[in-house]
């Protein structure tokens, strides 16, 4: 799960990181009285969307005056922004974060994500502050310092001091800034089960202070029954209505650019499908598991989900039907496409137990489906049905 | 012989009063897997299909002589039963939950760290080993009679799509010796190296399938064994070649991978080691099978 900037920011506070005081705001009214209640000469209007890149998309603007943070905020709030990680179509700005300005005298990064091959996570700092840690991580992968945080013990701070010294954050004024923001960082990405969480840029004041001026954090979801309060925390609106919809169901769906919807039993079984669709010269609309126990219910809000994508043309279930039987997968689908009143060519595989008794009920079905006996060949006729060449029943 | 378990194997199964610890239990015994034990802390001294059910592991392992557990406890109690198998004593433990924190698997690889105890998963479909006829030795949720007692071993990170792989053995004829399914989780117990290492040594084993998917880099330290050490052919298959980048790894963790995790670098660095890749998963028994065979 993805939360705003400012939703990180007052997460990380909680833990003691030091960030800098600001407001969140949904009008222009209220962004003009934060640049005043902050009572400082310089602010930044951010823009709070879930995507990188909003400050060359004009999505952070530096502000001298109340009026000025009022038009910032009037020119982003409910409209577009468009950054390199939203698509053409952008997304809406609902709310922005006003927050005073800080004297920069040099910016670094500070990360954090879980590295599968030490089962851990691991801290990542950098003196390459304000960039894509992804650019620095192709041209000079050195310049990325690590430390691994012990899930039991934590960060040490001999640890963060490693990282601070190594980045040039070794004064002694401010070496204490530094490992305090690096073990609180850690504490809190340990504690409330996070997946990644980003501080970029990490900045030193001309005072001498160590701060986060930019934050991300991404939770697990798996941990967030745990983490009530931070559960709370999501922004449906960031979210594809299809993807929010197939969560209620305990269904795995990604939409894709392509035409052919996809209807999976396991997670590998359903990239493989697509893979097999590209092979034979399709492009998958969507990654969907139904998981386990594909029952008339979740098959049919699968099927609902697919095709509420308008560029979906066909679609293609493939199940391997281990423990659940093929017949009773077999009903699901026959029962779902009639409730849906299926428009588009539908192309079932089955394989496992029952099988046979699956496609009597397929062929029974008076449906305009057509059956298929494995995975190449399911793909093979979905491409060609979709591509017009594959005729009828 | 077999890998990691066989048709004496003593099986205890974690959660076994939950629906699917029971349903389960019950396939396992159907195809003659010694399931002899069930553990579900309050509920020591009933039994389920049959089979006596204990407080503890420690308890059910001392009773029965179990030495394998395969858990279905969820998630947010797993790692915590995890645990508890490898500190009563079992030899291997098989974690079938799906959506166990990342964070509390990290917790259990540091208690397991040093421990004489394997795991396998989590988030996996387990362990099977195929004896004569129908028979098995079944530690999971797999489809037993889709297997066959043969000479290849699978390796897989996938469920439905392992069951494919194996399905298509079985018709050739090849047949399996063990399957290993090792989870989809990024935090996971057994690798894929570690089990390449055993099916090397086991003279049932012929030849390896592995099947793999995108993100981290266990393919490709996989592939580095393969060029090393191993004299088996393999053959394999990458699931997640049109997956679009971005969506399910975050950011950063493709860097500390050193920018791996593609289907393309994990097949590009398989076919540098020599093993032969499928493209088509419909075709991964018919490239075990010319793999064999030295085509």
């Amino acid at each position: 799960m993805k939360i705003h900037e400012y939703q990180a920011k007052q997460v990380l506070k909680r833990f003691g990181v030091a960030v800098p005081e600001g407001k969140v705001c949904v009008t222009p009214e209220e962004a003009e009285k934060a640049f005043r209640d902050l009572g400082a000469p310089l602010a930044v209007v951010k823009a709070q969307i879930h995507a990188g890149g909003r400050g060359k998309a004009g999505g952070v603007k530096l502000v001298r005056s109340p009026e000025e943070a009022r038009a910032a905020a009037e020119a982003m709030l409910g409209k577009p922004l468009v950054t390199h990680q939203t698509g053409p179509e952008g997304r809406i700005v609902q709310r922005v974060w006003v927050e005073k300005g800080s004297k920069v005298a040099k910016e670094f990064y500070l990360g954090i994500a879980v590295d599968r091959a030490r089962s851990a996570p691991v801290m990542m700092a950098s003196a390459e502050g304000g960039v894509e840690i992804e650019e620095v991580a192709a041209r000079n992968p050195e310049a990325i310092l690590k430390e691994r945080i012990d899930p039991v013990f934590g960060l040490f701070p001999f640890q963060a001091r490693r990282l601070a010294f190594g980045i040039g954050l070794g004064e002694p004024k401010v070496l204490r800034g530094a490992v305090e923001i690096m073990t609180r960082l850690a504490e809190a990405f340990v504690k409330l089960d996070c997946s990644l969480a980003e501080i970029n840029p990490l900045v030193l004041t001309e005072e001498g202070a160590v701060l986060a001026l930019d934050a991300k954090i991404n939770f697990d979801d798996n941990g967030l029954f745990r983490h009530p309060d931070v559960a709370e925390l999501r922004d449906l609106a960031e979210e594809d209505p299809k993807e929010v919809e197939a969560g209620k169901w305990d269904l795995s769906y990604i939409a894709l650019d392509g035409n052919i919807g996809c209807m999976v039993n396991g997670a590998g079984l359903a990239m493989a499908t697509m893979d097999t669709i590209k092979l034979y010269g399709g492009e998958p609309a969507n990654f969907l598991d139904v998981g386990g126990g594909a029952d008339k219910d979740r098959v049919t809000a699968a099927f609902k989900i697919i095709l509420s994508d308008p560029h979906v043309k066909g679609v293609l279930v493939n199940i391997f039907g281990g423990i659940v039987h093929c017949d009773v997968i077999a009903q699901g689908v026959v029962d779902a496409a009639r409730e849906v009143g299926l428009q588009v060519p539908l192309v079932v595989r089955l394989e496992g137990t029952n099988v046979d008794k699956g496609k009597e009920i397929l062929a029974a079905s008076g449906l305009a489906l057509q059956a298929a006996s494995s995975m190449d060949e399911g793909a093979r006729r979905i491409v060609e049905l979709v591509a017009g060449k594959g005729g009828g029943k | 012989m077999s890998i990691l378990v066989d048709q004496d194997t003593k099986v205890l199964v974690q959660g076994i009063t939950g629906r699917n610890g029971s349903f389960h239990a019950h396939h396992s015994l159907a195809c003659g897997t010694k399931v002899v034990a069930g553990v579900s802390p309050g509920k020591g001294g009933g039994s389920v299909e049959g089979v006596p059910v204990f407080d503890t592991v420690a308890e059910a392992v001392e009773k029965t002589g179990a030495e394998v557990s395969v858990i279905f406890v969820p998630a947010p109690f797993c790692a915590d039963a995890i645990c508890e198998a490898a500190d009563g004593g079992v030899r291997l433990i098989v974690a079938i939950t799906e959506g166990i924190p990342v964070m509390d698997m990290a917790r259990v690889k540091a208690y397991l760290a040093g421990k004489e105890c394997r795991l396998v998963g989590p988030n996996c479909p387990g362990v099977i080993t195929p004896g004569e006829g129908d028979r098995a030795c079944r530690i999971g949720i797999m489809p037993a009679y889709i297997h066959k007692k043969g000479k290849i071993g699978v390796i897989s990170r996938s469920g439905t799509l392992t069951y494919e792989a194996v399905w298509q053995l079985t018709q050739l004829g090849l047949g399996e010796s063990t399957c290993v399914g090792i989870g989809g989780d990024p935090v996971n117990g057994t690798s894929f190296t570690d089990l390449l290492a055993l099916f090397e040594k086991d003279p049932q084993t012929e030849g390896v399938v592995m099947i793999g998917e995108i993100g981290g880099s266990a393919e490709e330290e996989a592939a580095r064994f393969i060029q090393e050490k191993m004299t088996k052919p393999v053959a394999s298959f990458i699931a997640g070649l049109t997956a679009p980048p971005g969506r399910r790894m975050g950011h950063a963790g493709a860097i500390i991978s050193g920018g791996k995790g593609t289907a393309k670098d994990k097949i590009a660095a398989l076919e540098a080691a020599g093993v032969k890749v499928a493209r088509d998963p419909s075709v991964i028994g018919k490239t075990m099978l010319e793999a064999l065979e030295g085509k």
